[in-house]
């Protein structure tokens, strides 16, 4: 190959590598605008956040010194809520691996995963309370309906996010274990759930994590739990007792958030 | 035990696959596989050596044309079976991966059992209870391969070598009639591409089983194959002995002459 006398130089190259597009500009500004239409909407002013200010110091300070005598309330308030948190969990976790499974795309027909993924939605689209709210009228107060409720929720937390796990799974593992004549259940257990355990792991231990702190609040409507007690503790202006409440349930998610992490640990994912 | 495996045979007739229609990738391959012997296919990339493997064990499913896969007096056709009669068969043709394949997260010695998935029922297989022959035998070829050591490892531990010696046991563990390995040195070292070619070559022979390789390195496949297969825009081009493969051949199969310089 002959080389050229003189390579063509190339084009000039001018302006920022990275520009932000003229629509995500627009959309900044926008997003801008409507932040600020929004609190003069809200009536949001510095006056009233600094009166607050006053009343939430008045309110702390008249928590104190705490109720350190209704351990029988307390105590079966929190146990309840501990139960359902448990229960919840893991009835939702045993309806939410079939569920995550038949919403996989990359392992089941179209139409199931349609069916999987309508539960799932329907699962999420409603706030826990408003599901405890639903199962109080269904099925009386207590801690039945709240069992149910984060139940419900469980299902649409786990079911979704490990339907995702699943479609993320390396196909190349899958295929080597059917290439060597695995059934169907046997690809399940040798090809796509070992990819996918740590972080079912993950989510169970979350979802325990987010129903622990739920089930001290389906029980202000009615749905069993320490939130029953705490609701009438307001209403009495019991504040001192509020705040043994508070912060027994804050002891209790500190202490679960170190024992997933353990168990985590244990596990090693 | 098992008896020792007879060797498989395999017999393609006017092979078809076209992924979207009207543009085959195999353009008609007809080809007889029998007996002893390391078969390597060779040609360039895109021209249909993965989509060939993939089809014989029906990974992929071809358009057109027909496999017949011969062992233990039984003669199916690949190509026409489904479901449990597909997994039945598939269970005989054992494939080593490019990239190993391996599931992860397993120890070598799941990796290794997940080679009987076929022959274990879906209670036993979830709960990791598997014959006391099956483990046996894994443990023989775990030797056999040189990871003796390595059962509990987990595979994402292993270097790459030390994994396609997995993947090549994990076959090996169906007891297959045919065996075949889609580029099985080409993530790897030419020291270690060596030693799998040898290992593949060495099995098959002490099975009496037939290997097909599909392979980039033409040198490589010179140096282990006993029959070289050349393929090229969806048709075999050639197919020998590595004497018969001339520098005119080469220009045939890949194209192009710059690069035999």
């Amino acid at each position: 190959m002959s080389a050229p006398a003189s390579p063509p130089l190339p084009p000039a190259r001018t302006g920022a590598p990275f520009r932000a597009s003229a629509g995500v500009r627009a959309a900044g500004v926008l997003l801008a605008l409507y932040t600020l239409y929004a609190l003069s909407q809200l009536d949001f002013s510095w006056q009233r956040f600094s009166e607050g200010l006053g009343h939430g110091a008045r309110l702390i300070g008249k928590m104190f010194p705490p109720d350190l005598d209704k351990w029988d309330i307390l105590g079966k308030g929190i146990v309840e809520s501990l139960q359902i948190a448990v229960l919840a969990t893991a009835l939702g976790i045993a309806l939410s691996l079939p569920v995550g499974f038949l919403g996989a795309r990359n392992l089941m027909p179209a139409w199931v995963t349609w069916i999987a993924r309508f539960i799932v939605a329907v699962c999420r689209s409603l706030h826990p309370v408003i599901v405890a709210i639903i199962f109080v009228k269904a099925v009386g107060f207590g801690a039945l309906a709240g069992v149910l409720a984060l139940t419900v929720a469980s299902i649409g937390f786990i079911g979704k996010l490990f339907s995702e796990a699943i479609e993320e799974i390396s196909p190349k593992q899958v295929e080597a274990v059917r290439a060597t004549g695995a059934s169907f259940m046997n690809m399940i257990a040798f090809g796509v759930l070992p990819q996918v355990f740590s972080r079912f792991i993950g989510f169970a231990t979350y979802q325990l994590d987010s129903n622990l702190r739920n089930s001290t609040m389906v029980g202000i409507v009615g749905a069993g739990g320490i939130g029953g007690a705490l609701f009438s503790a307001f209403q009495r202006f019991d504040y001192g007792f509020v705040f043994t409440i508070l912060a027994t349930i804050v002891a209790i998610i500190v202490l679960a958030e170190i024992g997933t992490n353990a168990l985590k640990k244990a596990l090693d994912v | 035990m098992s008896a020792t495996p007879t060797t498989g045979a395999l017999e393609i007739r006017d092979l078809v696959k076209a992924y979207k229609p009207g543009q085959p990738v195999l353009k008609g391959i007809s080809l007889e596989i029998a007996g002893t012997g390391l078969t390597s296919v060779i040609g360039p990339s895109g021209t249909g050596k993965s989509t060939l493997l993939r089809c014989i064990n029906r990974l992929i499913d071809p358009t057109a044309g027909s496999i017949w896969l011969q062992h233990d007096g039984e003669r199916v056709d690949m190509s026409a079976l489904r479901g449990a009669a597909l997994r039945a068969q598939r269970r005989h043709i054992g494939m080593v991966f490019q990239e190993y394949n391996l599931v992860e997260r397993l120890t070598v010695m799941e990796n290794l059992l997940t080679g009987r998935l076929g022959y274990v029922g879906a209670w036993a297989a979830w709960r990791r209870r598997f014959p006391q022959a099956d483990i046996d035998r894994a443990y023989e070829l775990l030797d056999t391969v040189g990871l003796g050591a390595f059962a509990n490892q987990r595979a994402d531990a292993l270097s790459g070598g030390q994994r396609q010696r997995v993947g090549i046991a994990r076959a090996l563990m169906q007891q297959p009639r045919v065996l075949l390995a889609d580029e099985p040195t080409s993530s790897l070292d030419p020291k270690t591409s060596v030693e799998i070619m040898t290992l593949l070559r060495e099995q098959g022979r002490a099975r009496g089983i037939p290997v097909v390789v599909n392979i980039h390195d033409v040198d490589l496949a010179r140096r282990f194959s006993d029959r070289i297969i050349g393929m090229s825009g969806g048709h075999v081009v050639y197919d020998g002995d590595g004497a018969g493969l001339d520098e005119a051949m080469l220009k045939t199969i890949y194209g192009g002459e710059d690069w035999l310089q």
